[in-house]
């Protein structure tokens, strides 16, 4: 039985690349936003278990530095989602 | 030295996941509930907002829509709720291997070994809950008592997202003010039972004499009034210790009433071919075959019967269910839920007296057929070989309730607990 997915406009599902290493483990270096855009990942600094409330998911999160600043980035079974920034 | 249990409750479970992964419903009153075309429409779990109108679990849909007009309805997403609770089993599992599963929603743990590592169970309550909020977006309730019984009870007091510690030393004015009904395992009908007896309280149960109450309740009576009094001993089972299985069924509400025999008698092949992968899978043969019937009255009653010899074919469970049926039933009403199980079982390779007058030869060649059966459904899917009886009435035929039904009920009395 396959779950239903739900559609939620603050939830960015997102390309990832990613190096995988010889002796095992991974770690993502750029992502690709849903407009085509590419940033470069500079640095992993977490990587932990979360829930994301704002867009409505679990996952193993990473936390990211791009450009200077930190974003979270969740690995949710075998998807990769951000969520969305609102300006209000 | 006292045990310390934790029971572990997550909170309105199935709305509760909804609700995280849909942003736009959250603070609106919200039901899971079952397919009302298939007649499941009852609701299986709610969130405040829609618990705040009055509305109950196991109450059809209309009745809550009557409560809370604007109540949304949302269909159950089940292999979702199956992660959250692997989820959730998995943060338990790095406080002990004692965990016991009671549903989805709920589970029992042993702590008493970690308390040196993680503190006491007031404190590993409070880290597990904490954990459960920030890795998974929902919330818990724990217990935290000396046995299951307490720690369960403990869990129901506060909601949501909070510890109940029932100790030695408060457990008289925390628990026995409780009503008797809160009890697990007392229902509607033993509170009523008890009611005439004046025992409305969880304390008047243990306050009344043991042999009293197994005077009114049989060997329940001893069972209760141990509970009420803390006396529950039973282990919190540990992790992939596989319960032994005493009986393999199915049951199905079909998504119309059955009329005739020739319904019943397919419904009966859908269920046998279920159990009887089942039981293959499992590596069992059954001796006896129970079924089940509820008619539209819902007036129910099962029935039993015995095979001369274990089989684990679904032609034998569904002949045997048949026969059982067609001498037993004589259509005072349609009919609108089914159930087969087979029983008193014994290990599938275990020797067998082969008898002068079967066609034994026959039989190998039919449990090699079904062996055939399960593997190609393995590999095309359940649909790619079926009976042709099936496909007479394609609505009831095409149930699946082996891979449909994945959530089995379970029971506190496992092997190896009491009685």
């Amino acid at each position: 039985m396959q779950a239903n997915r739900y559609n939620n406009p603050d939830k960015v599902y997102i390309s990832v690349k990613a190096i995988f290493y010889p002796e095992g483990g991974f770690e993502p270096t750029s992502f690709i936003w849903e407009d085509g855009h590419e940033y470069e990942i500079s640095k992993v600094i977490d990587i932990r278990r979360a829930a994301s409330l704002k867009a409505g998911g679990v996952g193993i999160r990473y936390t990211c530095k791009v450009h200077n600043k930190e974003v979270y980035m969740f690995l949710e079974e075998d998807r990769w989602f951000m969520e969305r920034k609102n300006n209000n | 030295m006292d045990r310390i249990i934790l029971h572990s409750d997550l909170n309105n479970f199935y709305a509760s996941v909804e609700c995280l992964h849909r942003t736009e419903i959250r603070n609106k009153p919200v039901a899971v509930c079952g397919d009302p075309e298939a007649r499941h429409g009852i609701v299986l779990a709610k969130n405040y907002p829609a618990k705040a109108t009055g509305i109950q679990t196991g109450e059809v849909i209309w009745q809550a829509k009557q409560k809370c007009p604007d109540l949304i309805v949302i269909p159950p997403n089940f292999p979702l709720y199956l992660r959250f609770s692997r989820l959730a089993r998995s943060i338990y599992a790095s406080y002990t291997d004692q965990v016991e599963p009671f549903g989805l929603d709920e589970a029992w743990l042993d702590v008493t070994g970690n308390r040196h590592i993680h503190g006491d169970g007031l404190k590993i309550a409070n880290e597990i809950r904490e954990r459960i909020k920030f890795e998974m977006g929902v919330t818990a309730s724990i217990g935290v008592s000396f046995n299951k019984i307490y720690a369960k009870l403990g869990s129901d007091m506060k909601k949501p997202d909070a510890t109940t510690v029932i100790s030695r030393d408060n457990f008289k004015q925390v628990v026995w003010p409780l009503p008797a009904g809160d009890l697990l395992y007392v229902g509607r009908a033993t509170k009523r039972k008890l009611a005439r007896y004046d025992i409305n309280t969880i304390g008047d149960i243990a306050a009344a004499s043991m042999k009293f109450l197994k005077s009114v309740l049989g060997k329940w009576g001893e069972v209760l009034w141990s509970f009420a009094n803390g006396y529950d001993n039973s282990p919190v089972i540990r992790m992939n210790e596989e319960t032994l299985i005493k009986s393999v069924g199915n049951s199905i509400t079909t998504p119309r009433d059955l009329e005739t025999s020739e319904d019943v008698q397919i419904i009966f092949y859908v269920l046998s071919e279920s159990v009887a992968a089942r039981l293959r899978e499992h590596g069992f043969k059954c001796r006896t075959v129970q079924i089940h019937i509820r008619d539209k009255t819902l007036f129910t009653f099962s029935l039993q019967g015995k095979f001369h010899k274990p089989t684990n074919l679904s032609g034998d469970l569904a002949d045997k269910a048949i026969s059982l049926f067609r001498a037993n039933y004589s259509w005072p009403n349609a009919i609108r839920s089914m159930g087969l199980r087979g029983c008193d079982l014994v290990a599938a390779d275990s020797d067998e007296q082969l008898s002068l007058f079967d066609d034994e030869k026959q039989r190998i060649k039919q449990e090699q057929l079904e062996m055939t059966v399960d593997a190609l459904r393995t590999r095309f899917g359940h649909f790619s070989v079926q009976r042709a009886l099936l496909l007479k009435d394609p609505e009831i035929g095409a149930i699946n309730p082996k891979e449909d039904h994945v959530i089995h009920p379970v029971s506190f009395f496992k092997e190896g607990n009491i009685l």
